[in-house]
């Protein structure tokens, strides 16, 4: 697809999740991009390949998805807005300069079409990488800001936020989708950065070559006593304002529902297509759907009616619903219902689950 | 009086961590004149490797930054593709350059990237306590080969030889620590591996042969007598490309 070059000239064309994440990250300032291949993610990287010279940026095949990051890294310490794209067995190779990142609170995004795993999988939709992706993924106590788009527009939009919110917080924002995300075509209005992602923010910690100021080190490493407990305090009340702050969901039908279904990503789109219909044969089932997975919107689940059965789909053998048995009063009210491997869980399994919980 | 020599501004007055006799504090002290000599202090870029020299940041009076185990030369190529008004270098030593960054030593390398690295050969893992590096010698005892390094552990990796033999690769020199006039000669040859990327010539390499008294089991004399015994015998010194 050709790209229009101004930033500021609002188009609607027709694009696949990869391109769209791609042109978004482009508009949203990216000016380094790093990758190697592995499928469904390889049209972001081509996209990339074309496009990144129109923006003066610097795109590199890497080697491995391990140059990758840390070129990214590299990138990022010069003060850069820089972003690195993969899929599941690439993203755990991708692990260790994640950590890194976080430890030397260096900005960067990082996409993950995800596919089936475990080991090589397939390259079928899966969503198996949720807990590496929230729960840290690398080593040591940190946390990845990630978010789940579940359209190739959302795709498009969450690339301002993630972007900003990387620079903001100084940490690695994750783009969790999967193979139907990133290979799916829909409509995108091709925008400029909404205002509330579009101020500047100042790097005075890059490196840049210490001319008129005092050398600047970008580190990990504190062996001085007492030294790597304060990084890591500084660390998680960071976390803790962004746990605070930039919960992000979406819900309907919930204000009288009996059962809420919980998903995210692709597989939200399957779930709202069969909420909507129930509540046809006025049924009273809602929804919620994070686009946060970390921080969890937890604050979704806070209502005083304790009755509600939440039904979380994934496609996945459940990882979403530890989070949701840690929001809601009573876990015995949380339900499953998953499939992977490259499995999707279908609406008639979705509507039978729910007709169970409603009886 | 008139001073003729003194600490240079680009090396911090600090007490070393290094152990007695090590090759680190005079690589630093030749990087940090070089850097002066050549006046780009303010900006020269540096990338500390996993190793022993990972605190390189603690005596070097520029910016700095650590780089994941073996990951200096990407970090580097990050950097300096942003920022090629920069001058970007890479510090690392056998076991971070040739063997958990052999993969990003060869890429980079074979992409012509215009970057320095220093390479610091002393035949064994300083930091983790003398295991047995890639550059280890045959017969060598580390704390992993007890009884000398045999042929099946892998032979002394010659990466200078092999990355002479890649067309992106402008510049490769060995050279060594053991006498004063050798020290001359390293700091001559660092001196044209950065004045090479200021000139844009490509990928430059200065692999140090350097000793580890700690690790070697021996004195500092000793460690010395010992580079030029055994160690120039297998990594033979001078200009590869």
């Amino acid at each position: 697809m050709k790209s229009n070059n101004k930033e500021n000239c609002f188009r609607k064309v027709l694009m696949t999740g990869n391109d769209a994440i791609a042109e978004g990250a482009l508009r949203a300032g990216c000016r380094f991009y790093a990758g190697y291949p592995i499928t469904p993610q390889n049209e972001l990287t081509s996209y990339m390949a074309i496009h990144m010279p129109e923006y003066q940026g610097v795109f590199i095949q890497a080697e491995s998805e391990l140059a990758a990051i840390n070129m990214v890294f590299g990138a990022s310490a010069a003060g850069f807005r820089a972003m690195t794209s993969s899929s599941s067995p690439g993203i755990s190779l991708k692990q260790e300069g994640i950590s890194y990142l976080a430890g030397c609170e260096l900005p960067a995004v990082i996409v993950n079409i995800m596919r089936g795993g475990p080991g090589l999988g397939n390259i079928a939709p899966a969503q198996s990488d949720y807990f590496q992706a929230t729960k840290g993924g690398g080593h040591g106590d940190y946390h990845s800001i990630v978010f789940a788009p579940s359209s190739v527009q959302e795709a498009y939009n969450l690339m301002f936020a993630a972007f900003y919110l990387a620079d903001k917080f100084r940490t690695p924002v994750m783009i969790l989708g999967d193979g139907m995300l990133g290979q799916m075509m829909e409509p995108v209005v091709l925008h400029s950065a909404p205002l509330e992602f579009s101020e500047n923010i100042d790097k005075p910690w890059a490196l840049t070559g210490c001319k008129d100021r005092n050398p600047n080190v970008i580190r990990s490493l504190y062996l001085k006593e007492g030294a790597l407990e304060a990084l890591n305090e500084r660390l998680q009340k960071r976390y803790q304002m962004i746990e605070k702050t930039q919960q992000r969901f979406e819900e309907d039908f919930v204000n009288d529902a009996q059962v809420i279904v919980v998903s995210y990503g692709a597989m939200a789109r399957i779930v709202k297509s069969v909420v909507k219909k129930l509540r046809q044969r006025k049924l009273k089932v809602g929804y919620i759907r994070p686009i946060t997975l970390w921080p969890f919107p937890v604050k979704a689940f806070n209502r005083k009616k304790t009755t509600v059965k939440y039904l979380v789909v994934e496609m996945s053998y459940g990882q979403m619903v530890e989070d949701v048995c840690l929001s809601v009063p009573d876990k015995k009210k949380v339900y499953f219902l998953g499939r992977a491997g490259g499995a999707i869980p279908d609406t008639g399994q979705i509507t039978r689950k729910i007709y169970k919980l409603l009886r | 009086m008139k001073k003729i020599y003194s600490r240079p501004q680009s090396l911090y007055d600090v007490v070393t961590h290094y152990c007695p006799g090590c090759g680190h504090g005079i690589v630093h002290k030749l990087v940090a004149q070089v850097v002066d000599e050549l006046q780009i202090r303010e900006k020269v870029i540096a990338v500390a490797p996993v190793g022993c020299a990972v605190l390189a940041y603690d005596y070097w009076n520029f910016d700095c930054t650590e780089a994941a185990h073996g990951r200096a030369l990407a970090v580097a190529t990050g950097i300096k593709r942003m920022r090629p008004e920069t001058v970007v270098f890479t510090y690392q030593g056998d076991g971070d350059l040739a063997a958990i960054g052999t993969n990003e030593t060869i890429h980079t390398a074979n992409r012509g990237e215009n970057l320095t690295t220093i390479f610091i050969n002393n035949a064994v893992y300083g930091m983790t306590g003398g295991q047995m590096a890639p550059t280890t010698l045959l017969g060598q005892k580390t704390t992993t080969t007890p009884h000398g390094r045999k042929e099946q552990e892998g032979r002394p990796l010659k990466i200078s030889e092999l990355l002479a033999q890649l067309e992106g690769v402008y510049y490769v020199e060995r050279v060594s620590l053991h006498t004063p006039q050798q020290v001359i000669n390293a700091q001559k040859a660092i001196k044209q591996a950065f004045q090479n990327q200021i000139e844009e010539k490509g990928f430059s390499l200065v692999e140090i042969l350097s000793p580890c008294p700690t690790y070697w089991n021996c004195s500092a004399q000793e460690a010395m007598d010992w580079i030029a015994e055994f160690m120039v015998k297998e990594f033979p010194l001078g200009r590869i490309k």
